[in-house]
């Protein structure tokens, strides 16, 4: 019986964050709200072992209220339960301070039941950060197994897992002790198309809603006060300075064109 | 064993949702089925959305709902290709309670209508396809989703799929295939511009809007209209033409939508904007005449898929929710009975008869087929009018009485007095 | 975890050698030449740190590539990479040396070190700068990275915590060049390490053979977007590759319509590539794909759309359809590089 968590974060789908040019600030008003792709692949991660070795899989996420959304998702793909944290205390949490308050409620959970594996994305595709995973790993001492694109087997008795890590142009193959945090990749799996019975029981579903005083929290390790980051300004990114349209038919202007690369030996003879 | 519900409705567009809101605070259990990602995520609208209809199921709604901009004014272009002819009304009163219009973008509000669904009791299946109907002999008794045991039975289902309505074919209520004569492609852009910029160039006070409907070389003289609709940073700007027109003429919609932007009456509107979104849609716009059967035993159809839109007035939202309305209050009654068969469910029709759906599109039942045998009208009165304006309005000496003459002489050139007089007689008739 | 005060007494600027079986991941070295700024702003050392096992050989190539001072770490545990004991060499060299400021690559392993690295220390971390400068004033490092999938970029600040700390993606900022005979000072720390500790065990690491793991490394590419149309017609362009001994590249939509595997794909969730000559053929020019790819010293963009955003950043544009454009530039090419009479 394998105790799993997933932490699933809910994202604005990013293409169509903009900034405004006049007051330089986030225009997020109406951005529609996704699971962040990569943990949702980690949900799948988790309940296809749960079908292999049989346990439990419990979908964590900290947000706002509306993050909700992104826990029926997880529910709807097969996760047994899931917790969102949310309280006004948490907002501005920057990475530091969001695996403190994901370790913790990891911990509380770990009471009742001890956890075997921590499923997270790669990264979020808001912050690209990739630092959630390593931080709660870090915080529980938990073995960190990141970037994850296959998991070859679980042994629970050995108390080992093995996966298979996709790193720059190779596949690392490696064996971690349990407990582990692991962090997963797209190539992990499909995601499969869920029953109708299943959806509809994640739609009815009640989530459980944790604010700081159901943790045992440090107030100066969460929300603003507990991020060492702060953000400066935020602006458009620059843009390079603008092109020449090299003019005439497809013929003459390559001609022109490479007679120009060519002369500024940028392109220079092999 | 199949899940069981007491009303299936297939679509979460406005229909259904008017629908499932109705009936799920009467306390009837209902599971909508929604094939997109959200609802509205695959919804097209120009968008305008009437208040009225909206507030008889959302009292008060423009109080929370995402609305763009109340709509103030409304104008008309007749296009040539290089002039406007153009008529409008604008009425401050229009800008406050009770509203009559605003614009909207149909992919938060159509999500924000199926909260209010939610929130009265009814179940809400996003990206989920209703791929067929479950029979029980000549009775549907429920439908068939795209997902592993996807069987529902209900007592009765109701039709809100839209334009492209198969299951309301499958439900033998409307012949199969596709009639190029009766549905018209739209294909639409949103075009993102800072507020004061269009405050600016629509002349509008902070957060009123306006919309413009254009005809003529707006679709290279094709029966159908283009659109510009002011959101708040942003403007919807599409155009709709009957799909027998654009197979005639082998255009395509993208064509033509490109074709009314640089048009230079349009172009200005639009400069420095940017494009954030392209869609394209049906609309049917057969009329009254191609109305189906619109409920049969355990079955009833709302909305687009009924083809209840007025073309002419481009209202489609109101006439959806209306009727999913009503399915809605008919289906009360029926379960009073504890009987939908089709019996039952036929005052459907009549209470549609009497209010403004049925009767205005009965009023333009003509239309549609007068005006695709008549291209004339989107074609040559524009550049008549537009011609005659010019004339009349440009001061080189030639009296206002000679003016009358050319202006009448040129258009005889075109048009003789009969086929004038028959023209005049029979848009009377079909419009009037 | 640190008071407010923490950031007293912290001093230098280290750049993380990431080095597997030996081999230097050329971020570092690209680091190093950030570093050197950094340093020369704030008028401090500029430090590498080596963590390994029998990698003493490469002290010499960070003085080389300006590090005033190595400090080396070498254990058996240390061979392969394992996250626990590396950052647990990492962190204690930071608390006994106390660095301001700790730069570490983008790479894969860069990132699952410093995020367990600044977890320990209780510091803050950003992730994937593309600009890294000292304020004269506080001198504090501001950190500029792109977010929200590139539409708008953000700096950073980690105002009361040390070690400040960054990732940079490989390929972001320019290689410095290597100064033979540079000598620098060398620290060698010994630390005790235990095999248990690693909590993992490498079994085996496979190189997957593709041509594309070059891509951030390629000179010349030949990128195709949406508008190739097909996986036949990525024919042309590789013949244009070809001529000019480059390597083929993708925007996600040519990868997700499966005309290229994803190692070609360039931009924010691809590669980023800093070649010499970017060809942009039937790519629009999202801001995904632009902030992978603009570090380009020219780019040229072959559209049949004059509205494509990627004109407004090319420094070469051809309006036209690239099925006759690109056969054209690789006949001109052809022609115009075959060694001629003179
Ligand atoms: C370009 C354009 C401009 C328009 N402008 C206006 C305007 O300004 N004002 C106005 O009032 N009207 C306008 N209309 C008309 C208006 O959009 C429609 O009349 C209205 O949306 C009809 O609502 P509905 O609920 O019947 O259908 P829809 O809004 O089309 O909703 C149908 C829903 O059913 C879902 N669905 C379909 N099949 C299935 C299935 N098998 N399983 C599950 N789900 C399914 C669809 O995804 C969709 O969400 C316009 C239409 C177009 C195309
Ligand atoms: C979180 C996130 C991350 C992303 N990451 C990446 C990323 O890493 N890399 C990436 O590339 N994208 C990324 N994207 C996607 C990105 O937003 C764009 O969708 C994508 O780059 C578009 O690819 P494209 O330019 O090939 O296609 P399109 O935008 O469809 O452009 C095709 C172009 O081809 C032109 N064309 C068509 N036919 C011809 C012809 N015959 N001759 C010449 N030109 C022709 C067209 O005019 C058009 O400009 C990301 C998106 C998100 C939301
Ligand atoms: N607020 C959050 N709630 C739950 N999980 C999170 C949250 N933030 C980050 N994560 C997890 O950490 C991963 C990496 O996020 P990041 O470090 O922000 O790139 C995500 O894919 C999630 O699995």
């Amino acid at each position: 019986m394998l105790q799993m968590v997933v932490c699933v974060k809910q994202v604005p789908d990013t293409a169509e964050v903009r900034i405004d040019p006049r007051t330089n600030t986030l225009v997020r008003a109406g951005v529609p709200a996704i699971i962040n792709p990569f943990d949702a692949h980690a949900v799948e991660a988790a309940v296809r072992l749960k079908e292999k070795y049989g346990g439990r899989v419990t979908a964590l996420s900290m947000g706002p209220l509306q993050a909700e959304e992104v826990l029926r998702r997880a529910l709807g793909m097969g996760a047994d339960r899931a917790i969102l944290l949310t309280d006004r205390a948490f907002a501005g949490s920057d990475t530091l301070a969001t695996s403190y308050i994901l370790a913790r409620a990891i911990e509380a959970l770990s009471r009742e039941t001890p956890v075997d594996l921590v499923f997270c994305g790669k990264q979020a595709i808001d912050g690209d950060t990739a630092q959630v995973g390593p931080g709660i790993a870090t915080r529980l001492g938990f073995t960190q197994l990141t970037y994850c694109m296959a998991i070859d087997a679980v042994d629970l008795e050995q108390g080992y897992i093995q996966v298979q890590r996709k790193l720059e142009g190779k596949r690392e193959i490696i064996r971690g002790r349990l407990p582990a945090l692991l962090t997963v990749v797209k190539d992990l799996n499909e995601l499969s198309y869920l029953s109708l019975p299943a959806l509809i029981r994640a739609a009815l579903a009640t989530i459980t809603t944790w604010n700081k005083d159901n943790l045992d929290l440090d107030p100066a390790q969460i929300g603003l006060k507990g991020s060492p980051t702060s953000v400066r300004r935020i602006f458009a990114p620059p843009a390079r300075p603008g092109g020449e349209i090299i003019p005439g038919e497809p013929r003459a202007a390559a001609a022109t064109l490479v007679a120009r690369l060519v002369q500024m030996k940028i392109i220079a003879d092999k | 064993m199949a899940l069981r519900f007491e009303v299936v409705i297939v679509g979460a567009g406005p229909a259904g949702l008017a629908a499932a809101i109705t009936l799920a605070r009467a306390g009837v259990e209902v599971i909508i089925f929604e094939r997109g990602e959200h609802p509205g995520s695959k919804n097209v609208m120009g968008g305008v959305l009437y208040r009225h209809p909206t507030e008889t199921i959302v009292p008060r709604f423009y109080q929370e709902a995402p609305l763009e901009r109340p709509v103030v004014e409304q104008r008309l272009w007749l296009l040539t290709d290089e002039a406007a002819l153009t008529l409008g009304y604008k009425s401050m009163t229009f800008a406050g309670e009770p509203y009559n219009a605003f614009t909207v973008l149909r992919a938060r509000f159509d999500r924000w209508l199926a909260e209010q669904a939610v929130a009265a009791g009814a179940l809400l299946i996003n990206e989920t396809v209703v791929e067929d109907l479950l029979w029980e002999k000549d009775r549907v008794v429920g439908v068939r989703a795209g997902r592993a045991e996807g069987d529902v039975r209900a007592e009765v289902v109701i039709l809100a799929e839209g334009a492209n309505s198969l299951l309301t074919q499958k439900a033998g209520l409307k012949k199969d295939g596709i009639n190029t004569n009766q549905l018209a492609v739209a294909v639409k852009e949103i075009i993102a511009l800072p507020r004061e910029k269009i405050e600016d160039r629509f002349n509008l006070e902070e957060g009123q809007g306006c919309t413009i409907e254009l005809l003529g070389d707006a679709t290279k003289g094709m029966m159908g209209t283009a659109f510009i609709y002011t959101n708040k940073d942003s403007l919807s700007v599409g155009v709709g033409v009957l799909l027998s027109s654009l197979v005639r003429r082998r255009l395509n919609p993208n064509d033509l939508l490109e074709h009314l932007k640089s048009h230079p009456m349009v172009r200005r509107l639009l400069t420095g904007g940017e494009s954030k979104e392209y869609q394209g849609h049906l609309i049917p716009e057969g009329g009254y005449r191609a109305i189906p059967k619109l409920y049969g035993n355990g079955v009833l159809v709302a909305g687009d898929a009924a083809m209840l839109v007025n073309g002419i007035h481009r209202e489609g939202s109101n006439l959806a929710m209306t009727s999913g309305l009503l399915a809605a209050k008919t289906i009360l009654a029926a379960r009073e009975k504890g009987d939908y068969s089709a019996a039952n469910l036929a005052p459907y029709r009549e209470m549609l008869a009497e209010s403004f759906v049925l009767q205005d599109l009965q009023k333009y039942q003509r239309a549609p087929f007068f005006f695709d045998q008549n291209p004339h009208f989107f074609t040559l009165y524009p550049q008549l009018l537009s011609r005659a304006a010019r004339e009349f309005l440009t001061v080189d000496n030639v009296p206002k009485g000679e003016k009358q003459k050319r202006i009448w002489r040129e258009i005889t050139a075109e048009r003789s007095r009969i086929q004038l007089a028959g023209d005049l007689y029979h848009f009377w008739r079909v419009m009037g | 975890m640190p008071a407010d005060t923490a950031n007293t007494g912290y001093r230098g600027v280290w750049v993380f050698i990431e080095q597997v079986g030996g081999e230097v991941a050329p971020v570092s070295w690209e680091l190093l030449g950030a570093g050197r700024q950094l340093a020369d702003a704030l008028g401090v050392e500029l430090a590498g740190v080596l963590l390994g096992q029998g990698v003493a050989g490469l002290v010499t190539e960070a003085w080389a590539y300006g590090a005033d001072k190595v400090y080396l770490v070498e254990d058996p545990v240390l061979g392969p990479y394992r996250t626990a004991p590396y950052a647990r060499a990492l962190v204690q060299l930071v608390k006994e040396y106390k660095p301001e400021i700790l730069l570490l690559g983008a790479t894969s392993l860069g990132r699952d070190l410093s995020g367990a690295v600044a977890t320990s220390l209780g510091t803050g971390l950003t992730a994937d700068c593309t600009s890294l400068t000292i304020d004269p004033e506080t001198r504090l490092l501001e950190q500029t990275r792109p977010a929200f999938g590139g539409n708008v970029m953000a700096t950073i600040l980690c105002r009361r915590h040390r070690p400040q700390m960054a990732t940079v993606r490989p390929r972001v900022m320019p290689m410095p060049s290597r100064q033979e005979d540079r000598r620098g000072e060398l620290v060698r720390v010994d630390m005790a390490f235990n095999e248990a500790e690693a909590r993992a065990e490498v079994i085996e690491i496979i190189e997957e053979k593709n041509k594309a793991i070059y891509l951030d490394r390629a000179e010349i590419i030949v990128a195709g977007g949406r508008g190739v149309g097909s996986k036949e017609n990525f024919r042309l362009l590789e013949e244009l590759a070809g001529v000019l001994g480059g390597t083929l590249g993708a925007s996600r939509a040519a990868v997700e319509a499966g005309w290229l595997p994803p190692e070609y794909q360039v931009g924010q969730t691809g590669t980023t590539v800093r070649p010499k000559v970017y060809f942009a053929i039937g790519i629009s020019g999202a801001i995904q794909h632009l902030v992978g790819m603009q570090g380009a010293d020219v780019i040229v963009a072959v559209n049949n759309d004059p509205q494509a955003p990627i004109f407004k950043i090319a420094t070469y544009g051809i309006v036209g359809d690239f099925r006759e454009v690109v056969p054209a530039l690789t006949a001109e090419f052809h022609r115009q590089l075959a060694p001629g009479p003179g």
